[in-house]
């Protein structure tokens, strides 16, 4: 039996071998892999372009305080991005299920309708979720748009759910039973920020604080972004930069969100000036690297 | 001329099972219009699908098109032989070949020509990739980048085979064959086959293309469960080789109540529940897996193992859910949006509760409408968002609420469709009801008016299911009060009246029409007029007296006659007219003895049949005295109006006046 880390080893290199770069995990919170500049930003633009990384993504209102056997504030994603799609891309993906030791003749694979869309980035795809043997464990999309965008080339995504994956191999009822190496559990590792993230999430975080960090870090993707059409040297101005401050306002949103301190009428409106600075800097993105390309 | 047989496999990456029918149901539509517009024999002889190809089989086809010969006509004979010489030159033919015709014109030189016909196979290699993107599905991508075709999921290789020679052509950089694909795990990669073979081939290759096939696999392992024919429809369209496996769960699940349990295997497992003889709940499902066996129980263990997790996750949510009241979740509902212009749904939940009230709604219709939306904040609705309602009703139960209260709420979304029932309970229905109309209310005044096929606050299903809980649940309010006296709500609320009457209940369109023009304001009223209308329009008087009616309408309307003061005996003409004016009040008296029975009324109304007939027959309406006329005029407007109550008899379409 694989632990949680030989069979993250296995996924990563099989895409190695696929040609992908293994990324590490983005260090800004994000509640999913896509939020990621590897891919939000990636995806934008005529570059092919391959990696995988593997992503913990944060959730604050899925947080149960380590008491449900199968939700959890944070999460581990595989995310990988092939860009453009390979036309063989399903069977590469089952592939990499072989390769973590699942036989796929032994078992049930269903691709079942799933499109993805996030209104906070202007994204959106069509794809399946796909199930195996009724449990959902990889989400497949070829994104379509992304900030608004109409992508140049269509990648595909594949996300996977390592806890689920992990859990499955294993046969344990309980991701926290997960045996994540030899003689280290899930629960070892990660119980703690469970228990406590639910803690500060639900009931600690203080509501005024993070509206205020909202506001100061859209003031300050907006301010960058109000420079950029004046920037002498596009390549050098720093979009990366207002990115990180619109996956920081992004994070707020989701943690004011578990704190039940968004009114109905205000959520939308907090989406869409998340979406609008996300927006903003795919396109400044796409014009940058116009630029550079041109240059 | 040898006929041919045509094969297209279109394959594609897994297609949303609920689009594959309609997809393959057009393909053929689109393929049979192809062979008639260019006049190609044959037609299409099956059309199958799985979620990875789009499969139509045609035959007699011809190796090509009938050959054409028509006659064009040159200059005419006096512009003489440089002239015909000329023409011969255009059309490439010898001078002998060109003949003199003669028409009412005169004599022209003219020349037969003969077309061949174009190949079957260019025709079709022409067409196909065009006719292929044509296929609607309701959201469309692209894969090979920006500006390249669309179409439901990528579309990764295409049998095209015409007799045993391929249709070439090529679709996003996919060129057509003659190989196709087998299954995903069990099948061959590439297989070669031929429009013979096809079938069998595939087969071979655990693919079994023909739907009614597969659905018969899984029918016959569906031992035991409920019957569920729109779940069976969803896993025929996603599988490719179905087979049902039977699992179980643990006993103790079935403490929870069923409605959960259901839920959870269909809706989010795709599992058939499976009932004992006595008709509880087994602890078993069914799934369908889209392999060939499990021979080592993997794939049972596996979905077992998930519906475990499931059903645990469902407990935890019954039982923290029932640490907070529903009583007590009121004031949650500020914080969950209805719509983001109409407020929350505690703003509605406030209206609805007046609504109820309005309508002479009970302690207990009042308490169920202020707690109907109170399962919006439960866990478990957040999460199985198709038991809104009925997790209401079940956690009022719980907590002690009255049966006319829990089940109000349990059944508030009803009727979910034109086939489901309406509310059992008076309760039920004023709460269905209450809902209804604000929901149509709010959104119409602020402009979330439905358009063409867009109607994402399901705006004519609120509307339909209002319709039918008022007409079945014989609630005769005033539709004026339930929505107002004027506006573009009223018109779409007509058109989902004479949907329901029409569509749902089978009255033909005029007798809707009819009874409808006399007023839709109580509809159980309307809808008993409508039964009494149906009743007597197979009599032999009623449809000629409708044709009478409709006569009388154009007479009236030609004269500008908007109705006079009385009719005058003193200038009735004895005989047909007299004859008319006492049947007439005769039918009158007897209408309004009949009381509430319109059966009775309409067929008063259809004994003065003999007399109008005879008074059209014999007097003149436009009398030279003009003060006759007038007087004929107020008799015949008396007779279109006063009956005009029960139905606009002139609607009514006859045989007669079908044509006019």
């Amino acid at each position: 039996m694989d632990s949680f880390q030989q069979i993250l080893f296995k996924l990563k290199k099989y895409w190695a071998d696929r040609g992908c770069i293994i990324q590490e995990p983005y260090d800004v919170e994000v509640g999913a892999g896509t939020m990621c500049p590897e891919t939000f930003l990636r995806v934008l633009g005529p570059r092919p372009y391959r990696v995988a990384y593997v992503q913990p993504s944060r959730r604050p209102a899925d947080g149960r305080y380590g008491a449900n056997p199968n939700r959890l504030f944070k999460h581990a994603q595989l995310q990988v991005i092939l860009k453009p799609s390979p036309e063989d891309v399903m069977d590469q993906y089952l592939r990499s299920l072989e390769a973590i030791g699942i036989d796929l003749r032994k078992h049930d694979i269903k691709f079942e309708e799933d499109n993805w869309e996030s209104p906070t980035l202007g994204a959106w795809g069509i794809g399946w979720q796909v199930m195996l043997d009724g449990l959902e464990i990889t989400q497949f999309t070829y994104f379509q748009q992304c900030g608004g965008v109409d992508l140049d080339l269509v990648p595909a995504e594949l996300t996977y759910g390592l806890e689920r994956l992990a859990a499955f191999l294993q046969g344990v009822p309980s991701v926290y039973e997960i045996q994540w190496a030899p003689g280290v559990s899930y629960g070892d590792v990660r119980f703690a920020d469970e228990l406590q993230f639910s803690v500060y999430n639900f009931e600690m975080a203080d509501v005024p604080t993070l509206w205020k960090l909202f506001e100061l870090h859209e003031k300050e993707c907006q301010r960058l972004l109000n420079a950029f059409p004046e920037a002498p040297d596009k390549n050098r101005f720093p979009l990366l930069a207002a990115y990180d401050q619109v996956l920081k306002c992004s994070h707020l949103f989701n943690l004011l969100d578990s704190r039940g301190a968004i009114s109905v009428t205000e959520r939308v409106g907090v989406i869409a000036r998340v979406r609008k600075l996300a927006v903003g800097v795919a396109q400044a993105w796409v014009d940058q690297n116009q630029a550079e390309v041109a240059a | 001329m040898k006929a041919l047989p045509f094969l297209l496999e279109i394959g594609v990456e897994e297609i949303p099972d609920w689009m594959i029918q309609p997809a393959v149901k057009q393909l053929g539509e689109l393929f049979e219009t192809l062979l008639k517009d260019n006049k190609l024999s044959g037609q299409v002889t099956s059309l199958d699908a799985t979620p990875r190809r789009l499969v139509l089989r045609a035959d007699g086809l011809p190796t090509r098109q009938p050959s054409s010969s028509d006659l064009i006509t040159g200059p005419p004979k006096a512009a003489g032989e440089n002239a015909a010489a000329g023409f011969a030159r255009k059309l490439g033919v010898e001078l002998s070949a060109l003949k003199v015709i003669t028409t009412p014109k005169g004599e022209y030189f003219a020349c037969r020509r003969r077309t061949r016909g174009q190949a079957t196979l260019e025709i079709l290699s022409a067409s196909l990739p065009e006719l292929i993107l044509k296929i609607y599905f309701p959201k469309t991508m692209y894969w090979k980048g920006k500006g390249s075709p669309r179409f439901i999921r990528p579309i990764r290789w295409l049998v095209a085979l015409l007799g045993g020679r391929v249709v070439p052509f090529e679709i996003a950089g996919v060129a057509s064959g003659r190989f196709s694909r087998g299954h995903r795990q069990l099948g061959k990669a590439k297989i070669r086959v031929q429009v013979s073979d096809y079938q069998q081939q595939l087969r071979d290759n655990c693919v079994l293309v023909s739907a009614g096939e597969r659905q018969a696999r899984i029918e016959a392992g569906l031992a035991g469960a409920a019957p569920d024919p729109s779940l069976l429809n969803t896993l025929v369209y996603l599988t490719e080789f179905p087979t049902p496996i039977t699992g179980s769960f643990d006993e103790q699940f079935l403490s929870l109540p069923e409605e959960i349990l259901v839920t959870v295997m269909r809706h989010h497992q795709k599992y058939f529940s499976v009932r004992n003889s006595d008709g509880s709940l087994a602890p078993k499902f069914i799934a369908v897996m889209n392999t060939k066996d499990d021979p080592e129980g993997l794939v049972r263990q596996g979905n077992e193992r998930v519906l475990r997790a499931r059903f645990n996750d469902a407990r935890f949510f019954w039982d923290f859910d029932q640490q907070k009241r529903l009583a007590d979740r009121v004031g949650d509902l500020a914080h969950v949006t209805w719509q983001a212009q109409l407020g929350s749904y505690l703003d509605k939940t406030r209206r609805m509760v007046g609504l109820v009230q309005e309508l002479g709604g009970s302690e207990a219709a009042q308490r169920a409408a202020l707690l109907s939306k109170c399962d919006l904040t439960t866990e478990m609705v957040k999460e199985l968002t198709e038991l809104q309602g009925i997790m209401g009703g079940l956690y009022a139960r719980a907590q002690g609420e009255p049966e006319s209260v829990w089940r109000a709420i349990y059944e508030h979304y009803r009727p979910l469709s034109m086939e489901d029932s309406i509310p059992s309970t008076l309760e039920g229905r004023l709460v269905s009801l209450a809902d209804r109309i604000d929901t149509l209310r709010g959104c119409f005044a602020v402009g979330l008016i439905p358009t063409g096929s867009k109607d994402p606050f399901g705006l004519r299903r609120a509307a339909q299911g209002l319709v039918k809980i008022l007409v079945e649940g014989r609630l005769p309010f005033r539709i004026g009060s339930l929505i107002g006296e004027s506006g573009e709500l009223r018109e779409f609320l007509l058109d989902r009246i004479r949907y329901y009457f029409r569509d749902v209940r089978g009255f033909r369109y005029d007798e809707v029409n009819a009874a409808l023009a006399a007023g839709w304001e109580d509809l159980v009223d309307a809808e008993q007029r409508l039964v009494a209308l149906q009743a007597v329009r197979p009599t032999e008087d009623f449809e000629p007296l409708a044709a009478s009616f409709k006569r009388i309408r154009n007479i009236l309307r030609q004269a500008q006659f908007g109705g006079g003061a009385g009719v005058d005996e003193s200038l009735l003409e004895p005989g047909p007219e007299c004859a008319l004016w006492e049947a007439f009040r005769a039918a009158l008296a007897a209408v309004q003895a009949a009381g509430p029975d319109y059966g009775a009324k309409l067929k008063a109304v259809a004994g003065m049949r003999p007399a109008v007939d005879l008074f059209f027959e014999k007097v003149l309406v436009n009398a030279p005295d003009e003060r006759v006329r007038r007087n004929r005029l107020t008799l015949l407007h008396g007779l279109l109006t006063e009956f005009s109550a029960i139905a606009d008899f002139s609607e009514i379409v006859t045989q007669g006046n079908q044509t006019e």
